[in-house]
């Protein structure tokens, strides 16, 4: 969790030519294929990644093909360089989305419809998006105890993507570290404090940034009914802007960034 | 799988059922909320199976088939057996025959005795036994269709909107009539017509 956010892009002219699903545009020097896809509105899947967090590179939802490299690197972790050509689409990518995702609802218990995160759930919309309409594999049907020893929250692991978001924001955003991940493989799962419940961890300040990044339903306010949790991802990249001193309060003042020259 | 190179009209009206295994009935109302496309339906098919249909054994010779529910109990699986035996394209219909969805959180708890016990002997309010005759045997866990049965094509929510049948239901009608491949012609649904949940 030391790596550093993700550059945010300043006023400089991109300059860096890449070649972006057969268009020719211009990168920032030190940006991300991911970055820089949003940036001219090439839309790539992504879950583990949230903007005002640092990488982590966990979900592979974000797989690009590059041409002449053999492996599908990651477009939140791998910077652009000079004639990169960068794909997001392809059949094999398609693929492989559509196998993390029925991989990620297999080994949970994502039931949409008494979720509480239903209808505004990033995995569901990755199923949806990526057109997995049924899961081909076998699944687990885990039933982990919930944590609901929190006065305010509630933590239900069989909905966990150990995506990591509430670990970093915690640790990086509000500095108190409540979360981790322990053990490998799929005994992996979420841990508040030395592995207590988390109603017992004192370094958690409440400050319910986890309930507000988690992507699924995992992380919720207490007393939340099916279909009435919405996450609020956004808030982090307003923090680190505001931190940075870079978010601009004036109507519209943010979208100038997005409306950079992208072609020569 | 299913053979849809020949024409499934073979100089008759189309056949199709629907069935309904371990669900709620939802899929089924959200079928009934195809108003007037009822109609529409019964132009070119007859129900020859179904809840909606009083006919007691799984007929033959069906060409399309809408199953609701998990395979969760003996009659399930010998019904989606039958399904398959006598349809040409069956349809996994809503997220309990797709996931398994809510009839699948029982799974987590392992062995069903447990929680027949804690219903029907612990509950104050029942004859303190467990039912024997006539109700079937649930099966250790609730199973998506697929797991039990080949299916053809798949048709999540809870329930599927009356939109998202009508959409799948009509373009497997005229796939099955012109004796196209189903997979490919649902291969372009759009992204709303494929979500799990409601």
């Amino acid at each position: 969790m030391t790596a550093a956010p993700t550059p945010r892009p300043g006023g400089a002219r991109p300059s860096v030519p890449v070649t972006l699903d057969g268009t020719d545009v211009l990168a920032h020097e030190g940006e991300t294929i991911l970055a820089l896809a949003r940036r001219v509105g090439v839309p790539i899947p992504t879950l583990c990644q949230l903007d005002g967090l640092s990488v982590y590179g966990g979900c592979r939802l974000c797989s690009v093909e590059v041409a002449g490299e053999h492996r599908l690197p990651l477009a939140c972790a791998t910077e652009v360089v000079p004639e990169m050509e960068v794909r997001t689409t392809s059949p094999t990518l398609a693929n492989h989305r559509r196998r993390i995702v029925a991989l990620l609802f297999a080994e949970g218990s994502h039931v949409c419809a008494a979720c509480v995160a239903s209808g505004a759930c990033e995995l569901q919309d990755l199923a949806s998006e990526n057109g997995v309409d049924h899961i081909s594999y076998e699944m687990t049907f885990p039933r982990t105890p919930v944590d609901a020893s929190h006065p305010k929250f509630i933590l239900d692991r069989d909905r966990c993507v150990l995506c990591t978001r509430c670990v970093r924001v915690c640790d990086e955003i509000e500095g108190a570290h409540v979360w981790d991940i322990a053990q490998r493989g799929n005994q992996a799962h979420l841990i508040a404090g030395m592995d207590q419940p988390w109603g017992e961890v004192s370094s958690c300040t409440w400050c319910g940034k986890c309930v507000a990044v988690c992507p699924t339903g995992a992380l919720a306010w207490q007393g939340t009914a099916p279909g009435e949790l919405h996450a609020d991802p956004g808030l982090i990249a307003f923090l680190t802007d505001a931190r940075d001193g870079t978010w601009d309060d004036r109507a519209g003042g943010n979208e100038r960034r997005d409306d950079e020259e992208v072609a020569p | 799988m299913t053979d849809t190179t020949e024409p499934g009209v073979h100089g008759r009206r189309l056949r199709v059922a629907t069935a309904w295994l371990g669900g709620c009935s939802g899929c089924h109302m959200s079928f009934l909320d195809l108003d007037e496309s009822l109609f529409d339906l019964a132009d070119r098919a007859d129900i020859v199976f179904g809840p909606l249909a009083d006919i007691k054994v799984f007929p033959a010779d069906v060409d399309l088939t809408l199953v609701e529910g998990s395979v969760t109990n003996s009659d399930n699986q010998e019904l989606a057996a039958a399904i398959r035996a006598n349809t040409t394209v069956v349809v996994s219909f809503g997220d309990c025959a797709v996931t398994g969805n809510i009839t699948s959180l029982r799974n987590g708890l392992g062995d069903p005795s447990g929680m027949l016990e804690r219903v029907y002997v612990e509950h104050p309010d029942l004859t303190g036994q467990l039912p024997t005759d006539v109700v079937p045997t649930l099966l250790p866990q609730a199973l998506p269709l697929h797991d039990v049965i080949d299916v053809d094509v798949y048709l999540p929510g809870c329930p599927p909107s009356a939109a998202r049948i009508k959409a799948a239901l009509f373009a497997l009608l005229d796939a099955i009539e012109s004796g196209q491949d189903v997979q490919s012609v649902m291969a372009t649904r759009a992204p709303d017509d494929i979500r799990f949940g409601n």
